[in-house]
């Protein structure tokens, strides 16, 4: 029997020779990421077990990103609480506030690989899926049960494939083409089911772009998305890939419950606005949407690929007098890209704040918080209300590209206009 | 019998409990806390009005986004008994058994329901009724292995059970 790359690696982590979808498996967990706003939950969690050593310290990883460095007295309990753990349990992979975000920073050290099953203490842990594994967020309870089996329940999936066709024209990011399919299929639209990015458009989108995607794949309900590794994928885990690692792809008859085809050479700049992911027009039919502050970073676009293309927009250029522009990288590394690149210094000369590699503005517990009545453009992943502040602050969420074009003219601009 | 709140489509685990409210309790613990902000965003008045034994109905794909299992938590702790929806978001589906809050999916629920509206639900037999209209409606039958969670009040019992074993 066929079967699709989720299936295949649900079927090796539970030891089958084939899984279906609907099939309830019990999976060995190749890694577990908690983070700092998630993880001591986890870790109360597992002391209430009454468990003393957690299954296996070197499959589990730590990051401090969301609050970092502490905003308050429980940010800094709360980073106390993970150092402590990870010292106790004798965890080495422990990313302390210095690093970045934690959907950047396991990718990037080597831990998301082809074939793995990973688990994270965060919904936008499908991100991994970009490399080829099988990744998907889980609550706290979960993620301590892990902690103390190594395993967890799953329900096979269902499979829907999305092929993407072509290659995009200039200023066309994935976030533009992620968001475009979360406009078609629905802030449900793949509730419970793994959604496989493929076709030949697929080797023109970059690993930055394909985190994107596989990033807001749960923004549809996926349980995960994945991209098969290719070409791309290998060349980024030369000299990253924490272990040796073998490519799964889809069998050629595989199962889809339904295939949705992208030609994205006429696709264009796409805005999900306030207060519904779903809620997705392309950027010239938004109307005049002036706006406040401009969010450039977050584990959905704050990567390398976003800050060069900003840099691109924003040289030589000023970002408007009513608008304030905070980017983060996502994480040091890219941070210090950006600074060899000169990128910083055309980002801060636009008048941009750069902020410290973590999660920012995204989710209105950090850096960057909305006033009532402010309207934010952001390239993070979630616009419910309040979702950045206030309840009465409104977020449009859009490409690294039209935040940059958008912080100049200070209202939401098409970037092929700038 | 019980009484109802009617949500709609698309409420987010940001809806349930706001960002802002998760640092403390990952510090503290105090689920009064996250229940005192329950639903804050997008009904300000909610915590105040909700009572013990209160039952939400929704629309499509409750519980969507993030991954914070403080929404079951600040739920219960408000008093909510039963969340029935058309859908559920995943994890907060397997976060709301774990903490021992049933989440019953029922199609076409939402305008059969308004709030205010006793309800009644019947886990064993897989129905709920509107006690002002008298219509039964059938929702989807949870599998054993997760009402035997939901019975033991949360998966953390039987985490505990396993790990005491394993120490025998």
């Amino acid at each position: 029997m066929a079967m699709t790359i989720t299936e295949k690696i649900f079927a090796k982590a539970s030891g089958k020779r084939r899984v279906s979808p609907g099939e309830i498996v019990e999976a060995n967990i190749d890694a577990a990421m908690i983070h700092d706003l998630t993880g001591p939950l986890v870790i109360h969690v597992f002391h209430e077990t009454g468990a003393k050593k957690v299954w296996n310290p070197s499959k589990i990883v730590i990051v401090a990103d969301h609050q970092v460095p502490a905003n308050s007295v429980d940010a800094a309990q709360n980073h106390m609480v993970l150092r402590k753990f990870a010292t106790e349990q004798k965890i080495k992979s422990f990313y302390d506030i210095f690093e970045g975000i934690c959907h950047q920073v396991l990718p990037e050290k080597g831990f998301a690989l082809p074939g793995r099953l990973i688990v994270g203490a965060d919904s936008h842990t499908t991100t991994y899926g970009a490399l080829g594994c099988v990744s998907a967020g889980v609550g706290a309870t979960d993620m301590a049960a892990v902690f103390v089996t190594g395993k967890l329940w799953f329900r096979v999936p269902e499979n829907i494939k999305i092929v993407v066709e072509k290659k995009m024209p200039m200023r066309v990011m994935a976030k533009d083409l992620i968001l475009k399919i979360i406009g078609d299929l629905g802030a449900d639209g793949a509730t419970y089911r793994a959604m496989e990015f493929t076709g030949r458009g697929m080797r023109n989108i970059t690993m930055d772009g394909r985190m994107t995607m596989c990033n807001m794949g749960v923004e549809l309900g996926a349980k995960n998305a994945i991209v098969p590794a290719d070409v791309v994928t290998k060349k980024y885990l030369a000299g990253r890939a924490k272990q040796s690692y073998k490519v799964v792809t889809s069998d050629p008859n595989a199962e889809y419950v339904e295939t949705h085809t992208y030609d994205v050479s006429k696709l264009e700049p796409q805005v999900s606005c306030p207060h519904s992911v779903e809620n997705v027009k392309p950027v010239d039919e938004v109307g005049k949407v002036e706006i406040d502050q401009a969010f450039l970073g977050s584990c959905t676009n704050g990567r390398i690929e976003d800050l060069i293309v900003a840099a691109k927009i924003l040289k030589d250029k000023k970002i408007s007098r009513r608008v304030r522009m905070i980017v983060s990288p996502a994480s040091r590394d890219i941070y210090k890209e950006a600074l060899d690149a000169g990128i910083i210094r055309i980002l801060v000369e636009a008048g941009a704040l750069v902020e410290a590699p973590c999660c920012a503005a995204c989710l209105g517990v950090h850096v960057g918080i909305l006033g009532p009545g402010e309207v934010c453009i952001s390239s993070s992943n979630r616009n419910f209300r309040g979702r950045q502040g206030s309840p009465e602050s409104k977020v449009y969420l859009a490409s690294a590209a039209t935040v940059a074009a958008s912080a100049i003219k200070g209202a939401i601009t098409d970037p092929r206009d700038v | 019998m019980a009484r109802v709140w009617v949500f709609d489509n698309n409420i987010s685990t940001d809806d349930i409990i706001a960002g802002r409210y998760l640092p403390k309790f990952e510090a503290t613990n105090d689920s009064s806390w996250l229940g005192a902000h329950v639903m804050e965003n997008i009904v300000p008045s909610f915590a105040s009005k909700v009572g013990k034994g209160d039952i939400i109905v929704a629309g499509r794909n409750f519980g969507c986004g993030s991954s914070r299992e403080e929404a079951p938590v600040a739920l219960k702790a408000a008093g909510i008994s039963v969340v029935v929806a058309e859908s559920f978001a995943r994890i907060f589906y397997r976060n709301s058994i774990n903490r021992g809050l049933p989440v019953l999916t029922c199609k076409g629920v939402r305008k059969n329901f308004k709030s205010g509206d006793d309800i009644e639900v019947d886990i064993k037999n897989s129905v709920i009724r509107n006690r002002g209209t008298n219509k039964t409606f059938k929702f989807e039958p949870l599998p054993i292995f997760i009402l035997d969670i939901l019975n033991a009040g949360g998966l953390l019992r039987s985490l505990k059970q396993m790990v005491g074993k394993t120490k025998k």
